[in-house]
């Protein structure tokens, strides 16, 4: 089963972070890499990418069939989807216990989805 | 179409020497890692030479003497030391080719269904070492990364060899849990194929076919095996109802509502014929009894003509056999067109607390139908829209979203 993993990005993870120390900061992104080392290593990462800042995004819009592109939202977003990992995984559980090693989920700002397949029950 | 046929002979000729290579080799050399790579390469090796020079004349022997050279060469590159051990085995590659391809195939099988290692990569190692597939055919069978394949397969070899498991049968008394641990893998194969039938799969190796062709293996080997006739049966009675199970646009068929011109009546044939032989001559088991309930499914020429008493008779042997939500489930539906509608609902009444089903949306698919017989259209246009948002399947939404829309198409909420 494929889940999505998603962390967020809110002002107090964002001051948080700002606050760490070199050392600090180094060492939360060990814990990163040892997890995503962890998920390789177990065949059950698909991808994981990091996202830039929403400030980078390009809002697209179609009127009439011609494409109209704005930036995207500024700084007054509080909220926003800062990264992912698509996970292969046996269970759900396992998906989450996956999750609960990203240190955003100390802060309640990930979130676990599964995805849809296309497997039919035979009704 | 000459170039093409010929083409697919060498493909189907090098799958089916795949295992018998490997098995020759580890049985010779013990290191069943490395001979898994060696002719993996081999193999490669000859599905680019054997095209256009033509298959040799002992292609076997050939795949043989190549997969034992690439595996010396990996050993030189790994240590000196054991270069010197193995450089006066590199001269002779194993003789005794044809001493018993079939026992090998299964001792490798049942190594690659190691308990040891988990189920995606039983699925993985099975699907390269005994199916002959590439890591790329895989990955694009189970629709991921070709590298997430790769570390499957490495990470599985990694744990034989450490687990210290050899290339030789289990004793005895292990045997029936390994068996049962390798029915379960070609079940997940199986599975696995059903989960695709999107336009997107023309270019994927069809595990179906797969699936059933190593179960065919397998049951040429152990004949008198009841569960492994009864899961090659389950297969073919269950893939012969796939060109009517959906629509061309996509959209999953009910079974009381598919075409039964349309099921393969070669396959059915061949499913009942071995069901019938293992429930007169075996002992029972859990893929023998879905078999004979598909084999029932199979046999009425029309919905209404399905013997639901016989199939309530075997959900009830099934439960206290190999009980499960879904046979619980299945079970509920039987009754329902045994005693009633009503009877079916309090029946799931009485389960829907059971932890194993809460969230389910089966449980609410299968009380919508059951609301929908009993006459309740409110009612059962509810649980079929709770169902399908709760579903994980996206042809399994549209169709609980058909019938929602079906049973009650007047005002919505």
């Amino acid at each position: 089963m494929k889940y999505l993993i998603l962390i967020y990005s809110n002002p107090q993870s964002r001051e948080i972070w700002n606050s760490f120390s070199r050392d600090q900061r180094a060492a939360g992104l060990r814990d990163y890499e040892a997890l995503h080392e962890s998920m390789v290593a177990s065949g059950e990462l698909i991808v994981s990418e990091a996202l830039a800042d929403p400030s980078l995004a390009k809002r697209v819009s179609a009127q009439e069939g011609r494409p109209i592109v704005t930036d995207g939202p500024y700084a007054e977003v509080k909220e926003y989807l800062a990264g992912f990992f698509l996970v292969d995984c046996a269970t759900i559980e396992r998906a989450i216990e996956q999750a609960v090693r990203i240190p955003e989920a100390a802060l309640g700002l990930v979130e676990v989805r599964p995805i849809m397949g296309l497997d039919g029950w035979d009704i | 179409m000459g170039h093409l046929s010929a083409a697919n002979e060498i493909e189907d000729l090098l799958r089916t020497l795949a295992p018998q290579v490997l098995g020759a080799l580890a049985r010779r050399y013990g290191d069943f890692d490395v001979c898994e790579d060696a002719v993996q390469e081999a193999l490669l090796a000859a599905a680019v030479q054997w095209p256009p020079d033509g298959v040799p004349a002992n292609p076997h022997g050939w795949l043989t003497v190549v997969a034992s050279r690439r595996r010396t060469e990996m050993w030189r590159r790994e240590s000196a030391r054991r270069r010197r051990e193995q450089v006066t085995f590199a001269s002779t590659a194993p003789d005794d080719e044809h001493m018993s391809a079939g026992d090998d195939s299964l001792t490798l099988l049942l190594l690659c269904c190691h308990p040891s290692l988990t189920p995606v990569s039983q699925v993985a190692l099975t699907l390269r070492a005994v199916g002959g597939l590439t890591t790329a055919e895989i990955a694009r069978a189970l629709l991921v990364p070709e590298a997430t394949v790769a570390q499957r397969i490495s990470r599985a070899k990694q744990r034989i060899k450490a687990g210290g498991a050899k290339f030789q049968m289990p004793p005895d008394a292990e045997l029936p849990d390994r068996m049962t641990a390798a029915t379960h893998v070609l079940y997940l194969v199986f599975n696995e194929g059903s989960t695709a039938s999107s336009g997107a799969s023309l270019q994927r190796v069809d595990l179906i076919a797969e699936a059933i062709r190593l179960t065919r293996q397998l049951h040429d080997r152990l004949p008198d095996d009841g569960e492994v006739a009864g899961l090659l049966a389950l297969m073919l009675l269950t893939d012969a109802r796939r060109p009517a199970r959906v629509t061309s646009d996509g959209a999953l068929v009910p079974l009381a509502e598919q075409d039964r011109e349309l099921w393969d009546a070669e396959s059915i044939a061949e499913g009942t014929r071995l069901i019938s032989r293992s429930l007169a001559t075996a002992p029972i088991g859990p893929y023998q009894l879905q078999a004979a309930l598909a084999a029932v499914h199979d046999e009425a020429a029309r919905a209404e003509h399905t013997d639901w008493k016989q199939i309530l008779g075997l959900y009830d042997l099934l439960r206290t056999l190999a009980p499960g939500p879904m046979v619980t489930l299945n079970r509920i539906v039987a009754v329902a067109m045994v005693h009633g509608p009503k009877a079916g609902l309090r029946e799931l009444a009485a389960i829907e607390r059971d932890p194993a089903l809460r969230g389910n949306h089966r449980v609410d698919a299968v009380r919508a139908h059951l609301l929908e017989m009993a006459g309740d259209a409110v009612g059962a246009r509810d649980c079929y829209r709770l169902a399908a948002r709760r579903t994980l399947s996206i042809p399994e939404r549209r169709y609980l979203e058909s019938r929602a829309a079906r049973v009650s198409p007047e005002h919505d909420i």
